[in-house]
């Protein structure tokens, strides 16, 4: 059966950049959180992707599964963080947050 | 064919959604476009035959992650400056970088020999589940722990400090306990 990886294996890419493009131009916090999710979901498409070149056992979609797990973890920490952050300094900047102790 | 052309819907969505959530200049759009790029994330595992993926995706993600986001939003904004603005001074250099690590990738994708064909998929949701709560049995509980201590983590911190209501600690509140105690006898 014909299967073009190569496609996906670029679509995740240029996913991934559009992620990583927006993690470091974008000063809020919470385009930045968004944009870790975003980078998440390339690495997720690409382990996807293998999986289907290589079913035998799974581990892709075993990896992606985890994967999505612990994202949502991540989400929940970051979101914490943000508002507390938001609570001290009444922004969500990043360049806001330069003091170690308040 | 029709395989060809869905994949070339889902990544046209994908591509510009994930764009759109990068440059929008309100918030709250940037959330929309970000359910937007994960509803065809699961889409394109659709594709790449993983249904069970791609229902986690959309029941975390959409369900989840994306109330969170907007929970967050709404949250951490003030009246009228939902439209932020889209600068940095380090933006020369941060596209260089993020255009460089796509070059890289793209550049690694194409001198790998890839596999032109795949072999018919086998794999079920139920041989999943046995992958997940076999050999990884020990990830997966791991991954659980990993989820309370987060759900903690994500409390505490985002507890409201309120230096007034504050209660002293309880080694202070036993020790005035017994204070009044021997008052009393």
């Amino acid at each position: 059966m014909e299967f073009a990886i190569g496609i996906y294996l670029a679509l995740a890419s240029a996913l991934f950049g559009i992620g990583a493009i927006g993690f470091l131009l974008r000063r809020n916090a919470l385009i930045q959180l968004m944009s870790i999710e975003l980078m998440l979901n390339a690495v997720n498409v690409l382990l996807v992707a293998f999986n289907r070149v290589h079913p035998e056992n799974m581990a892709g979609q075993v990896f992606a599964f985890f994967v999505i797990a612990i994202a949502a973890a991540e989400a929940a920490v970051g979101l914490a963080i943000v508002i507390s952050l938001f609570r001290l300094k009444q922004t969500v900047e990043t360049d806001s947050a330069d003091e170690l102790r308040y | 064919m029709i395989d060809r052309i869905a994949f070339g819907v889902v990544a046209l969505l994908l591509l510009l959604s994930a764009l759109r959530v990068v440059t929008s200049k309100n918030l709250v759009h940037s959330v929309l476009w970000l359910g937007l790029t994960l509803v065809t994330t699961a889409g394109a595992y659709l594709l790449l035959s993983a249904p069970f993926i791609a229902s986690i995706q959309i029941l975390l993600y959409t369900g989840g992650v994306i109330t969170l986001m907007l929970f967050g939003v709404m949250l951490t904004r003030r009246g009228e400056d939902i439209a932020i603005p889209n600068e940095s001074s380090e933006g020369g250099r941060a596209l260089i970088l993020s255009l460089a690590t796509f070059g890289l990738f793209t550049g690694a994708v194409l001198k790998t020999p890839l596999p032109q064909e795949a072999p018919p998929f086998t794999g079920s949701t139920a041989e999943l589940g046995r992958e997940i709560l076999g050999p990884n049995l020990m990830a997966f509980e791991v991954l659980s722990v990993l989820l309370l201590a987060a759900m903690v983590g994500a409390i505490v911190i985002a507890r409201r400090r309120d230096p007034g209501s504050q209660r002293p600690s309880l080694g202070l509140r036993i020790e005035a306990e017994a204070k009044s105690q021997e008052g009393k006898s």
